[in-house]
């Protein structure tokens, strides 16, 4: 086979693996939109927003309290995992002695792996508890942000260390020589320089939050209700999918899919998001 | 010598034959003679599916060459599945409805729903009368049914949910009036929920929670009209809170479906069907 004949084969290859990665996104979408048509041709969409409550069997369909619950929750953990991460990768960088900021890497490595059914059940049999001795019922928004916390934490915290560790030695060299202090060094220098591999950082983190599922099913509560405080049990758009698909059927079903939808959209939303948030501040 | 043994061996035969073949015409059992062979799917209740599953591990060793593939997804899912014939066999841990008198149902244990507390709370039995007020938010606080003075967590199941169906039914609640502050999925999370929380008041089945209680787990079974919730006292038909646990059928069974709904009924299997804390048939 002559240079040129395996190069075509191998660019044909890579241009079907990248078309099947990229069709799976739209196959996806289509599916959704597929199953959730016989309740939209029924009901139209705006019942979903304007409803009197979430009761399929009855035909009310009102999602918006779970996807308040979804966007609260995810707010919550991102806004306490972020500067926790951050910090933590800080820490791990420029403070802490070689050996302590091995084992701690591997510690957060070891958050990371841990399933999120390991996480759900130490909520439910744990956290939860201790929670409903403060108020009750113990499974609530503040669990579910507490869980949704440790969970997203080393996502961050990882991506902040490894973009830490790419700033090129010449900055922090260059900052050193020029007097700067440490505080200094880092606020003015580093965390600039580091600004795109953070800001994917929160970018992941807020993915893994929105679209965690089993965990947070477990520790919210679940009660279809805008919560009116932390410490009030609510339900997300993943976990009513996860609790009622199985029992579903018709259009209760359907509507099912069209918490995915909504989810789907919502995500398509933070990446429009993202993109206009960075463009300009990030790459200069 | 030789010669008689080979007559008696040959008598012996045909009165086997016989006998076997009569045995088979009053049952009407032909299929069992034959060797069954095939796929049998059964999805439904997520009840009944521990103890489909284990009748159809028993069944697979007798039967080699069938394999008994059991899914759970509720009893709502097993008519449904049954009905459109995406499974043989589906299972509905709850007796037939009106709009589902066209399917067969047969029916293979019963379970009883209890209320459960946590094993801390001094409260000892509740009137019907106050479980349906604790469940519609009528009763807020243990102290008016004699407890301490703590709020009461009320526990309820996902929209669906067989258990949920019986209970609603029981009490003539809708769910749509119940205030719950914890919905949950399956009856280990009820438990789990009622043992972390001791002002914590849920419904699960009995056999589940007996089983777990025994076990040590922190919660108690509440009597029902003073009716101690008890596998016994569900088998014995007093308790009042119970449902047949079905296997539903889209027309009359033949083959290897009626050869396991048999198999399931028989009194050889109730051994399984009390190490899952259900309630055999007969006696």
């Amino acid at each position: 086979m002559s240079r040129w004949a395996s190069d075509f084969i191998l660019v044909w290859i890579l241009r079907a693996l990248a078309a099947v990665s990229g069709v799976i996104v739209f196959l996806i979408a289509a599916f959704l939109a597929l199953e959730s048509f016989p309740v939209l041709r029924h009901v139209g969409i705006a019942v979903f927003f304007t409803d009197n409550g979430w009761h399929p069997i009855d035909k009310l369909y009102n999602l918006s309290p779970m996807l308040l619950g979804s966007l609260l929750s995810m707010a919550g953990s991102v806004l306490v995992a972020t500067p926790l991460g951050i910090l933590s990768a800080v820490f791990c960088q420029y403070y802490a002695p070689p050996f302590l900021a091995r084992q701690f890497r591997r510690l957060i490595e070891l958050l990371a792996g841990i399933p999120s059914v390991v996480y759900g059940l130490w909520g439910l049999v744990v956290l939860a508890p201790i929670i409903n001795r403060i108020h009750p019922p113990g499974q609530c928004l503040l669990t579910g942000i507490a869980i949704l916390t440790i969970m997203i934490l080393p996502t961050i915290a990882l991506m902040a260390d490894a973009s830490f560790a790419s700033v090129p030695k010449q900055f922090t060299h260059g900052a050193a020589a020029l007097g700067l202090t440490r505080l200094g060094t880092l606020r003015h220098i580093i965390l600039p320089a580091a600004r795109s591999g953070l800001f994917t950082g929160v970018i992941l983190e807020t993915g893994r939050a929105i679209g965690e599922t089993m965990a947070v099913l477990m520790v919210c509560g679940n009660v279809v209700q805008v919560p009116g405080s932390l410490f009030d049990s609510m339900r997300t758009l993943t976990a009513n999918i996860a609790l009622e698909m199985a029992y579903a059927h018709g259009d209760h079903r359907s509507a099912l899919f069209v918490s995915g939808l909504i989810l789907m959209v919502v995500i398509v939303l933070l990446a429009v998001a993202a993109e206009i948030l960075s463009k300009g501040q990030i790459y200069e | 010598m030789r010669n008689i043994n080979a007559n008696v061996f040959k008598t012996l035969r045909q009165v086997f034959a016989i006998s076997a073949a009569m045995f088979l015409l009053r049952h009407g059992n032909i299929a069992a003679e034959e060797e069954l062979t095939g796929k049998l799917v059964l999805t439904g209740s997520s009840t009944i599916a521990p103890l489909a599953s284990e009748l159809g591990k028993r069944f697979e060793k007798q039967h080699p060459k069938v394999r008994v593939d059991v899914q759970t997804g509720g009893s709502s899912r097993g008519v449904a599945d049954a009905r459109k014939g995406l499974a043989e066999i589906g299972m509905a841990s709850r007796a037939a409805n009106d709009d589902e008198k066209e399917l067969k149902f047969f029916t293979i244990a019963t379970d009883g729903v209890c209320v459960i507390l946590n094993k801390d709370n001094p409260v000892q039995a509740l009137t019907d009368e106050h479980v349906a007020k604790i469940y519609t938010g009528k009763i807020t606080n243990w102290k008016d049914v004699g407890g301490n003075d703590a709020p009461i967590t009320v526990v309820n199941k996902a929209e669906g949910r067989s258990t949920l169906e019986l209970f609603c039914h029981y009490y003539k609640l809708k769910n749509s009036d119940i205030k719950a502050h914890v919905v949950v999925g399956d009856n280990e999370q009820d438990i789990k929920t009622c043992a972390g929380n001791a002002n914590a008041i849920a419904y699960v089945s009995i056999g589940t929670a007996q089983s777990d209680a025994d076990e040590g787990v922190a919660i108690k079974l509440l009597p029902m009209n003073g009716v101690d919730a008890t596998v016994e006292n569900v088998r014995l038909g007093k308790f009042p809170l119970s449902r047949p646990l079905n296997y539903v059928l889209k027309s009359e069974p033949t083959g290897l479906p009626k050869a396991f709904i048999e198999f399931s009924q028989a009194k050889e299997q109730y051994d399984i069907v009390k190490e899952n804390f259900f309630v055999p048939l007969g006696k």
